[in-house]
């Protein structure tokens, strides 16, 4: 058998510089998202399932509502306002079971065995945000796939595309991070199984994904207002589809969510482990 | 300096005492067994030892560094194999051990050396390829040994090791372990409820009941003080008045429930 070295004494210093922690981060979320990449390469099987909801929506929804002019959209063909929401609605789901899986980690003692590298509780739970954030953006490609072949017109432009990944990203990051939390607190998988059904509908209805704020009702306004989903998919509209949107405000909106988040859940971690 | 260094350990959960006042102390390159049936406190005291639950500080030391206060330059020093199989059955045998690679920071150039390397050593490197879905119960083992081994850790910690193999996977298991040991003098602390393995593989073994232990010794030590022909098992009937398969149909069911989530 070959030898297998002895480790080194441990030398390395207690109190890390802080570059020191910004590369182990990147490099800790950098080999969750291998891992997420390499899961998806020898099992496509979740890859195809999930895309039956999205290509439902755009297909029949879409198409039909396209057809009565039901929801005014101004000069914007209904089909095209729509993609990006059912983009963003796709990440979503994907996202938001993410607490199953760490529930599932715990279970196993995948996470007891995680928790035990040297990683940082904070950047444990960022790289499985991220890990989420390349999932959800391999479930968009999926959807703009099928919105090129409806014939939405989607921009061309490579900086747009780029600012498009992110916004996903950072969306994914955050509904990745309530799903940890609310799997930190309920602690069990039915129950957050429950609790992930129970909220995304409404966060999907509550947002501007179906149809423009201008025509919900005040209190629905309200709760767009403060519905995260919705910054995601006016950015996403913005920036595919060319519709007015306040660039600025959605990234600034979806950064803060996803910081807030991403330090929420990584306090509540060591319940899991407990 | 001892690996692992305990002082007076209690652990409660709420109103239930798990460990109520345990001392160790690990000599280097030693395999140290803690024997006790299930709810004895054996896993509570690795989840200290392995900085997952907390510990007044200078109760706990491992390499001299306390698990508190160099928790992360502790865990830098540990290799750890929980109860359950936790090898992720939809990535290959090499992807899993990649992924501990980079979570330890191997530098990426010795990164493929040392996965290799480490997959050869248990017995892998044919079906490194492979998705662990595919993995017998014994192969699952001595994946996450080599996820475990591949930071090249001073201090191993197993538990229950070999729960739900068969006999053949059981020694397969062990023979690694022994062979790693041997090559790179690490030390490695395992709890077990098999005596007959113990008394096999542990060089050193702590008899645990109740969050206590009743009796520590080598094991041909601890058997002599009792008798001729006496095996661990009656020396743990005599220290505790108890017998060992108490928590039997639960182990039975929990390696079932295992295997069924692995396969």
């Amino acid at each position: 058998m070959s030898v297998l070295p002895a480790a080194p004494p441990a030398a390395s210093a207690e109190r890390p510089s802080p570059v020191g922690e910004v590369t182990l981060l990147l490099r800790r979320v950098g080999a969750m998202c291998l891992v997420e990449l390499q899961k998806l390469r020898h099992d496509r099987t979740e890859l195809v399932t999930r895309t039956v909801q999205p290509a439902l929506w755009l297909i029949v929804f879409g198409t039909t509502f396209s057809r009565i002019h039901a929801i005014p959209t101004g000069s914007t063909p209904y089909l095209d306002f729509l993609a990006p929401g059912i983009l963003a609605q796709s990440a979503l789901f994907v996202a938001i079971f993410y607490g199953i899986q760490v529930i599932w980690e715990r279970d196993a003692g995948v996470l007891a065995k995680l928790l035990v590298t040297p990683t940082p509780r904070a950047a444990l739970v960022t790289a499985k945000a991220f890990a989420a954030g390349i999932r959800a953006l391999v479930q968009a490609l999926v959807v703009v796939v099928i919105a090129l072949l409806l014939g939405v017109g989607l921009t061309g432009n490579p900086l747009k595309l780029l600012g498009a990944a992110v916004v996903v990203v950072l969306g994914s990051a955050f509904f990745c991070c309530l799903s940890i939390t609310l799997a930190g607190v309920v602690l069990s998988r039915d129950r957050l199984m429950g609790i992930g059904q129970a909220i995304t509908m409404p966060l999907f209805f509550a947002s501007n994904a179906l149809y423009p704020v201008d025509v919900m009702p005040g209190w629905l306004q309200m709760v767009n207002r403060v519905n995260p989903l919705s910054y995601e998919v006016e950015a996403l509209r913005g920036l595919l589809v060319g519709t007015p949107a306040r660039l600025g405000l959605c990234f600034a909106v979806l950064l803060v969510a996803a910081a807030v988040m991403i330090t929420v859940a990584s306090a509540l971690l060591p319940r899991l482990a407990r | 300096m001892n690996p692992v260094l305990v002082k007076d350990l209690h652990y409660a959960f709420g109103d239930h005492v798990a460990v109520d006042g345990v001392d160790l102390a690990l000599e280097p390159g030693e395999v140290f067994g803690l024997l006790g049936p299930n709810g004895a406190g054996k896993t509570t005291t690795l989840r200290v030892v392995t900085t997952l639950l907390p510990a007044p500080p200078d109760t706990v030391l491992v390499e001299g560094l306390d698990v508190v206060r160099s928790r992360r330059r502790v865990r830098r020093l540990l290799g750890y194999v929980p109860q359950q199989l936790s090898a992720d059955g939809s990535l290959t045998g090499r992807e899993n051990v990649a992924l501990f690679a980079r979570l330890f920071d191997v530098p990426r150039r010795e990164r493929a050396e040392a996965v290799d390397a480490v997959l050869d050593a248990m017995g892998l490197s044919e079906s490194a390829d492979r998705t662990a879905s595919t993995y017998s119960g014994g192969m699952v083992r001595r994946l996450e040994l080599a996820q475990a081994l591949v930071s090249a850790p001073r201090v191993l910690v197993l538990d229950e090791p070999t729960v739900g193999l068969d006999p053949v996977a059981r020694s397969g298991v062990w023979d690694r372990i022994h062979e790693v040991r041997r090559a790179n003098g690490m030390t490695v602390l395992v709890t077990t409820h098999a005596m007959e393995e113990a008394e096999l593989h542990c060089d050193r073994v702590a008899l645990m009941h109740r969050g206590r232990l009743r009796a520590e010794g080598t094991p041909a030590e601890l058997t002599a003080a009792i008798g001729p022909d006496a095996t661990l098992e009656d020396v743990f009937r005599h220290h505790t008045g108890d017998t060992l398969e108490a928590g039997g149909m639960r182990d039975v069911r929990a390696a079932r429930r295992t295997a069924r989530r692995v396969g």
